[in-house]
């Protein structure tokens, strides 16, 4: 077996430019990466002898609004898990508001897909490369993105007998 | 054909079917395949889920799985609660191991504030994870020897269950969703009638498993319905991400309770039990021998049960007890402090992940600095194999595809949170 190689020092050296920021937080690792270069970075830690990430434990995104305090309004985070090593690792990037897009890593890993979709669905991000875009969890034609913070929370009132009328006149609105 | 004629009875399809175009065959397109759903509301499939199969004759071309009916935004409704109070949320996604999801959240905000956790509480958790791990189980063994056609033993499961189920309502006050679980320990110390229940129930249950070993490991019936459907092998099951017995039934070895040991499970002598086929019979037993495992972790921690607080001292995070309220005007502040505001993390993220009955369930969890998170997110075990469904099913019979379902034991509950 191999010897273990440290995750962020072997990606700075294989690729000096793409690293932008490497992150300890509780004994967690993060390498920060620009999101074009998510797809180059997960599979050069998949396959490099040393790192071995092979398995996609999850994708998660975070908004950052309204603080906004991070360079990107959105992140993506990529947990990866190697089963030689018995390591985690955490791939990041922040993604913009405006064309907020990242590459696909289906290719990558099948797991990736319904991940994706599920972010693409409940945030709003699009996964450029997956092959099924239909929302995942919401119905088809929902409007908005549930998981960003200025979506609100809302609810419907009951329904009671003596308040339906009331309710009726404004059904397709949830009150914020 | 030359070109692509929608025939008569695909009309009605014709809006949606183009949505699905690359996903199923084009002979769906000419109605040479059947288009069927399968669900939402069908008995064998667990829960809410629907599956749109495309069938030749009995043959399953392709399986497109349509989950989002049990999505009761959990993760969001999180985001407007404190971290105390969003306990209660979890418990009811994977609403057959409500412990897996307290512990996996509690542990989150533990490591998000470093948060210690006494061994004696670190104990308790294991003897209620390993419980609710053998429920999990019983559950899954029953419903899916059902959806087999052997009726009797989801009877004798659910006989056990109950057992289990009742020691739960002694500890929290509820059968299933007890939230039982707090940051930095348990809600209260173990119930004087707890422990001789745990006793009868230890004493009674490798005899029951051996019923139920009886009952299908040698029945002809059941050994033809399940060995051989539904394989997967090892990098396929790691690709597609599957956890738990549905990949230890492919034989790799990865129990994050032996990879990465969390709440003492260090101290505890068991086994993993692997599969060497990938399929159903080898995830079948996978599940059956962990029961046992459970039962000799339950056992072992149960013998060493440590004495001491059931929950965390520390009076920033975890309230004080009832008695300090009376003399103490430190516990009076830390008290409405807790129960008004509650207490802040850091505007940092942790994974955190543990192994459920049906596999890795993660929690990703992001502060704000505030009282609330800014995110909280599940990676959910029944997420991942509902996904690889299709490729578990594919040129299976539809007959197949109930015993492949019941093999990597979902909760709808826990995919659509």
């Amino acid at each position: 077996m191999q010897k273990a190689l440290v995750p962020e020092d072997a990606v700075r050296a294989a690729f000096p430019d793409k690293v932008q920021a490497v992150k300890h937080f509780r004994d967690e690792t993060t390498i920060i990466v620009a999101p074009e270069d998510v797809p180059t970075v997960l599979k050069y830690l998949r396959d490099t002898p040393g790192l071995l990430y092979n398995y996609l434990s999850d994708i998660s995104a975070v908004d950052y609004y309204p603080e906004n305090t991070r360079p990107g309004r959105f992140g993506v985070s990529y947990h990866i898990y190697s089963m030689l090593y018995n390591r985690r690792l955490r791939v990041k990037a922040f993604v913009d508001e405006d064309e907020p897009v990242i590459p696909s890593v289906v290719t990558i890993w099948p797991a990736a897909n319904w991940l994706e979709r599920e972010i693409m669905d409940m945030m709003g991000i699009d996964f450029d490369g997956n092959p099924d875009k239909r929302r995942l969890l919401m119905p088809q034609d929902w409007d908005g993105h549930p998981h960003r913070r200025d979506y609100p929370l809302g609810y419907e009132t009951i329904q009671f007998s003596f308040n339906v009328e009331e309710i009726l006149q404004h059904k397709p609105f949830a009150k914020e | 054909m030359a070109d692509l004629v929608i025939s008569d009875t695909m009309k009605q399809w014709e809006g949606s079917l183009m949505e699905l175009k690359g996903l199923v065959s084009e002979r769906a397109f000419t109605g040479e395949t059947m288009l069927l759903n399968m669900g939402p509301h069908h008995p064998s499939t667990h829960g809410v889920l629907r599956l749109l199969l495309e069938l030749d004759g009995e043959e399953i071309v392709n399986c497109l799985p349509d989950i989002g009916f049990l999505h009761t935004g959990i993760e969001k409704n999180i985001e407007s609660k404190s971290y105390e109070k969003a306990v209660t949320l979890t418990d009811r996604m994977d609403y057959l191991s409500p412990m897996s999801n307290n512990m996996v959240f509690c542990m989150a905000i533990e490591k998000l504030v470093d948060l210690d956790v006494p061994p004696r509480a670190q104990a308790i958790r294991v003897i209620c994870l390993e419980l609710s791990r053998i429920a999990s189980h019983l559950v899954w063994l029953g419903t899916q020897a059902m959806d087999l056609g052997a009726m009797s033993v989801f009877l004798y499961c659910f006989r056990e269950r109950e057992k289990i189920l009742d020691m739960f309502e002694m500890l929290s006050g509820q059968r299933m969703m007890g939230s039982y679980f707090r940051p930095g320990g348990v809600w209260r110390d173990l119930r004087p009638e707890f422990l001789p229940a745990l006793e009868a129930f230890l004493e009674d249950f490798p005899r029951r498993v051996d019923d139920y070993e009886a009952l299908l490991t040698n029945n002809p019936i059941w050994v033809d319905r399940t060995q051989g459907v539904g394989i997967i092998d090892p990098d396929q099951a790691l690709a597609w991400g599957l956890s738990g017995a549905a990949l230890r039934g492919s034989g790799v070895n990865w129990d994050i309770r032996k990879a990465m040991p969390y709440s003492g499970y260090d101290q505890y002598e068991f086994d993993v039990p692997l599969g060497e086929h990938g399929d159903v019979f080898d995830r079948f037993m996978c599940r059956v021998q962990e029961m046992r495992q459970s039962h000799r972790i339950i056992r072992q921690a149960v013998d060493k049960l440590p004495d001491g607080p059931f929950r965390s001292e520390n009076r920033k995070y975890v309230p004080p007890p009832r008695s300090e309220l009376g003399t103490s005007m430190e516990a009076v502040i830390h008290h409405f402090k807790l129960w008004t505001e509650g207490f802040s993390a850091p505007d940092e993220e942790v994974y955190v992940a543990i192994e459920s009955p049906r596999g890795e369930i993660g929690c990703y969890l992001h502060g704000t600095g505030g009282n609330k998170p800014r995110r909280v997110h599940f990676k959910t075990p029944s997420f991942m194999h509902i996904q690889a469904i299709p490729v578990l099913a594919k040129d299976h019979m539809i007959a197949d595809l109930i015993a492949i379902i019941g093999s990597v034991d979902i909760v709808l509950g826990d995919c659509d949170r």
